[in-house]
């Protein structure tokens, strides 16, 4: 019997329980999932809360009922991983021997590590939307907001969803308008990037969205301070950006047992993993799915589902003894909300940037264009999330390659170099 | 100075192509280009730690780690590297611009 514990009840470690729930019977593998709660939050609908689009007790449902059956959930804080023991400390004391390891623990937000962030004006005028809470009062805070200045920051890469502080200024450019007080609101968009996004074609078409929208682009801004009292962002190089409001997407870590645990993670509790297999690089028997994991692909909803089929084809390969098989090639794929009831669609993987075009193929959902249909889509999503990708299953028509078919390819000069 | 005399070649954005040809001569063109005419032990320090977590981990590291690792905080590197510790300390560095977080 091979013991396979999984660290981490969210998108990644639900869908990788319940697909190698479905790979092994009961007599030839017991399969633990771990988490410090059994609050399972949908982290793309926390974007519409602030905007009152959607509530919290809407997108946060149990961890335990996600799981199948033949699943043991227990709900407890991690302390550490002895990678030598092939033991799991969990707070309380209790240990869980393991044979495969899976880690899954995701992604949290550090606004410690930004000076005055935390302090003055903290849930006042100073707001995340990345959390339940904060989302929540900024919700309240937005309803009360009768007009000056209001910033969204990114302090710095990597984050969840890079789109989702985009997404939130073009919602927040439809909420103000649909309130009519759109002419007494200025919008900034801050950005410690040398455009709106990463990947340049992208990044060119979601530069003039802002233009058209009027939200004004800062770029290369650094935060090192945020001054609550006083409204301003200070950069590290000394410049400000005023604000009645800010809106903050703090530093991003890995899960903090993966500091308490030696050998394990990165100098930022990531964990290293080869970017194909998802076989961590610290221990044959320890894969890695979603945000906890190093590899160069976005910290996304739609990543996790992509690693998947590899991850639990590699766990069956490795048990096995066989050898694992590359299969990951960085497939990302996001609805990005535009307001006014349109949404944009990208697909990306390691190699290919964000194309124009449509998908999965020629005849589908518009890419990198703004459409009433890619609504439809994102607002779909939610069904398919709880309902179709945390069981494990595949979408029908979306496979986990990133396709080609239906994009416009650009020429070699125009894409990007990384 | 120009490339030719610096006798490397360098992309579209300045960065050296081959990290292998560098040398502290061309490190130092590389940083007058950039605006910083003398080269500190500090800068040393960053450009040297730049070099070698390159090499060992395949990209350079972004200035939230250089400021944890390299034993120079993330405020006095903006010191030494006013226009972005990242990228300016790289290129001087000859090693590619650290890989963007997508």
């Amino acid at each position: 019997m091979t013991k396979i514990v999984i660290l981490g009840g969210g998108t990644g470690g639900t869908l990788v329980a319940n697909r190698l729930r479905r790979l092994y019977s009961e007599a030839d593998a017991e399969i633990v999932v771990v988490d410090q709660d059994d609050h399972h939050v949908y982290q793309p609908g926390l974007l519409f809360v602030p905007f009152g689009l959607s509530r919290v007790e809407e997108i946060v449902r149990p961890r335990a009922r996600q799981l199948h059956s033949g699943i043991s959930f227990k709900e407890g804080a991690i302390e550490s991983v002895d990678i030598e023991a092939r033991l799991v400390h969990l707070s309380d004391d209790a240990t869980l021997p393991y044979d495969v390891l899976v880690l899954a623990t995701g992604a949290v937000l550090a606004p410690e590590e930004t000076e005055g962030l935390l302090e003055a004006g903290w849930m006042e005028r100073v707001f995340t939307f990345y959390e339940p809470e904060s989302a929540t009062a900024l919700e309240k805070a937005l309803r009360d907001f009768k007009g000056g200045r209001i910033v969204v920051n990114v302090i710095d890469m990597p984050i969840k969803c890079p789109v989702a502080p985009l997404e939130f200024c073009f919602l927040a450019d439809w909420y103000f308008t649909e309130r009519g007080i759109r002419d007494k609101v200025q919008l900034t968009y801050a950005t410690p990037l040398d455009g709106a996004f990463t990947k340049p074609v992208a990044s060119k078409q979601l530069g003039s969205m802002l233009a058209e929208k009027g939200v004004e682009l800062v770029t290369e801004f650094n935060t090192g301070e945020v001054d609550g009292a006083n409204g301003k962002l200070i950069a590290y190089d000394g410049t400000e950006v005023q604000f009645d409001l800010a809106v903050v997407i703090p530093l991003h870590s890995g899960a903090a047992y993966v500091g308490r645990s030696p050998g394990l993670g990165d100098e930022l509790n990531f964990v290293p993993t080869d970017e194909r297999t998802l076989q961590s690089k610290v221990a044959p028997n320890i894969f890695v799915i979603g945000d906890a994991a190093n590899v160069p692909a976005s910290k996304a909803g739609s990543v996790t589902h992509f690693e998947g089929e590899t991850l639990v084809e590699n766990v069956k390969g490795f048990v096995a003894g066989e050898a694992l098989i590359p299969g990951f090639d960085g497939h990302a794929n996001c609805f990005i909300e535009s307001g006014f009831h349109k949404a944009l669609l990208i697909d990306f993987n390691y190699d290919t940037e964000p194309l124009s075009g449509h998908y999965p193929a020629a005849i589908g959902l518009p890419l990198l264009k703004e459409s009433r249909l890619n609504h439809l889509g994102k607002l779909m999503f939610q069904w398919f999330y709880w309902h179709s990708l945390l069981p494990g299953r595949d979408i029908p028509g979306i496979g986990s390659d990133m396709p080609v078919a239906g994009k416009t390819q650009v020429k070699k000069s125009e894409r990007s170099a990384s | 100075m120009t490339t030719e005399t610096l006798n490397v070649e360098l992309n579209d954005e300045g960065f050296l192509v081959n990290p292998k040809q560098w040398n502290d001569e061309i490190a130092a063109e590389l940083a007058r280009r950039e605006g910083i005419d003398d080269l500190t032990d500090a800068h040393w320090t960053v450009i040297r730690f730049m070099r070698s977590e390159y090499f060992e981990k395949g990209t350079g590291p972004t200035v939230r780690i250089l400021g944890k690792t390299s034993g120079v905080g993330v405020r006095e590197l903006y010191k030494l590297f006013p226009k972005g510790p990242a990228k300016v300390a790289a290129k001087i560095a000859g090693i590619p611009k650290p890989r963007g977080c997508i």
